[in-house]
């Protein structure tokens, strides 16, 4: 019997080494996986090579990891928001490096690794800061550079829903990077409002099949969704609304 | 002192020249303003490259959704018939050139259709460029909504750009408070030819405009024009 389901957080991130390189999904808060950043945060990892679209939002989640300064270096397209005070700090004062990539090649690249591709000419960058010293080629009479794929030793991912085989179902903007990150890391885990018997996922609706998924914990319900039905009620950071930490 | 039309005009303007069955992409910032002004009766399908396409406008308050957000992380809904997707396939329908129209913001254009938008430059600023590079390169139309003149009175479009690139030769049209240009291409020349004036705002003239930009600009206004 296969059962990638583990019983609390600590286990799932169980055994994720000092510099490791950890893929963490989400786009901004969206989809982030801020309960095993937590728990990796607890495990005491550290030195680490994170891949994430941003560098933080507030002081949770990856914010929180880079303020512990667990994060050595990050490769990202948008770390400077509103609310990554936690990173600007951090590198301001020279103590995280910057891998800058644009947001289709951190994708792509993160999906070619997942896909065995071994590299592959992409048009975006071209003739820009970003694309100096990669190789170039005319293909059809345009410009690509060449792009490498991004692996990661680990992938931590957040779903809506996963059965013990590790078939996911996300939901809305928050599956984002899922789907690319899961396929792309040695060790992928996800945590998920809800772990459903076998079966209950709509095959068609299966947006990361479990071949490309290792551990699968449950962390409870979205506070915004109830019975699988949408409330309402929180603020777009997923607080309640009129409450004490409620922003303006 | 010449004639400007105000953000909300010139989104109008932009809404304008859009087609009923487009997918469109509308880049953070002002370009966000074009959807205010695309008609109701007509079917224009929104994408954030976050993974949404049939993206509907902000929530009604209480109805904030932190699932369902848009590229600039601001909330929004979905629209009878979107569709959600991972960001590997957004990405694909941006450079792979399903789109048909995106609207960024800029801080220059050149003559030849480059844009640089993403980053002034700066020494100990931040950088970040997101989907910008993406979008620039992909859609089958590139948009730039912006204002003429910086805040200093600089011209934002100019022969080359000193800020660094988004992309080269991306460009099609400029929409300006002042005017309206697009990046020409002369037939069987590859090299765009400059910036053609295709409509003016007010009364402005393309000779002012000249003055206030350096520009050879050419004249198409003509034929666009009522009176």
């Amino acid at each position: 019997m296969i059962d990638k389901t583990v019983a609390s957080v600590a286990d799932a991130v169980a055994g994720i080494p000092h510099g490791a390189t950890v893929m963490i999904g989400g786009f901004g808060r969206a989809g982030q996986p801020v309960e095993l950043i937590d728990a990796l945060i607890d495990s005491g990892a550290g030195d680490l090579t994170i891949v994430s679209n941003n560098a933080g939002n507030g002081d949770v989640g990856l914010a929180r990891l880079l303020k512990e300064r667990r994060v050595r270096r990050i490769l990202c397209s948008f770390p400077r928001q509103h609310d990554s005070w936690v990173f600007d700090e951090l590198y301001r004062a020279g103590e995280i490096e910057l891998e800058l990539v644009p947001q289709g090649n951190l994708a792509e690249r993160i999906r070619a690794a997942g896909a065995g591709i071994g590299a592959f000419f992409s048009p975006t960058g071209v003739g820009t800061v970003l694309a100096e010293g990669k190789e170039e080629r005319v293909i059809d009479g345009r410009r690509y550079v060449l792009e490498y794929p991004i692996r990661a030793d680990v992938a931590l991912v957040s779903a809506l829903k996963a059965d013990r085989w590790g078939n996911l179902v996300y939901r809305e903007t928050a599956r984002n990077f899922g789907p690319v990150m899961a396929s792309a890391a040695t060790t992928t885990i996800v945590q998920v409002d809800e772990i459903v018997e076998l079966g209950a996922l709509d095959p068609e609706a299966v947006a990361t099949p479990g071949i490309f998924v290792d551990r699968v914990v449950a962390v409870g319900s979205r506070p915004w969704v109830v019975d699988g039905e949408f409330v309402g009620g929180v603020d777009v950071e997923g607080r309640p609304l009129g409450s004490q930490e409620a922003s303006a | 002192m010449t004639t400007r039309i105000s953000r909300d005009e010139l989104a109008r303007r932009i809404a304008a020249d859009i087609p009923e069955g487009s997918y469109v992409n509308l880049g953070i910032g002002a370009p966000t303003l074009v959807a205010n002004f695309l008609p109701e009766d007509q079917e224009i399908i929104l994408h954030t490259e976050n993974g949404l396409l049939g993206m509907g406008p902000a929530p009604a308050e209480g109805r904030v959704d932190p699932d369902l957000i848009n590229a600039g992380k601001q909330p929004v809904t979905a629209l009878a018939g979107a569709a959600y997707f991972h960001h590997a396939d957004s990405f694909a329908m941006m450079r792979g050139g399903h789109l048909d129209v995106c609207v960024l913001g800029a801080f220059q254009v050149s003559e030849r259709g480059d844009l640089a938008n993403w980053s002034t430059g700066a020494p100990g600023a931040i950088p970040a460029v997101g989907g910008a590079m993406d979008l620039a390169i992909g859609a089958k139309a590139v948009y730039v909504m912006t204002d003429l003149l910086t805040k200093e009175g600089g011209s934002k479009l100019v022969a080359e750009c000193d800020y660094p690139l988004t992309g080269v030769g991306c460009v099609s049209r400029v929409y300006t408070d002042h005017a309206v240009f697009d990046v020409t291409d002369e037939g069987f020349v590859v090299t765009p030819e400059g910036f053609a004036v295709r409509e003016l705002f007010g009364d402005n003239t393309v000779e002012e405009l000249r003055a206030l930009t350096g520009l050879a600009l050419v004249d198409a206004s003509a034929s666009t024009r009522e009176d």
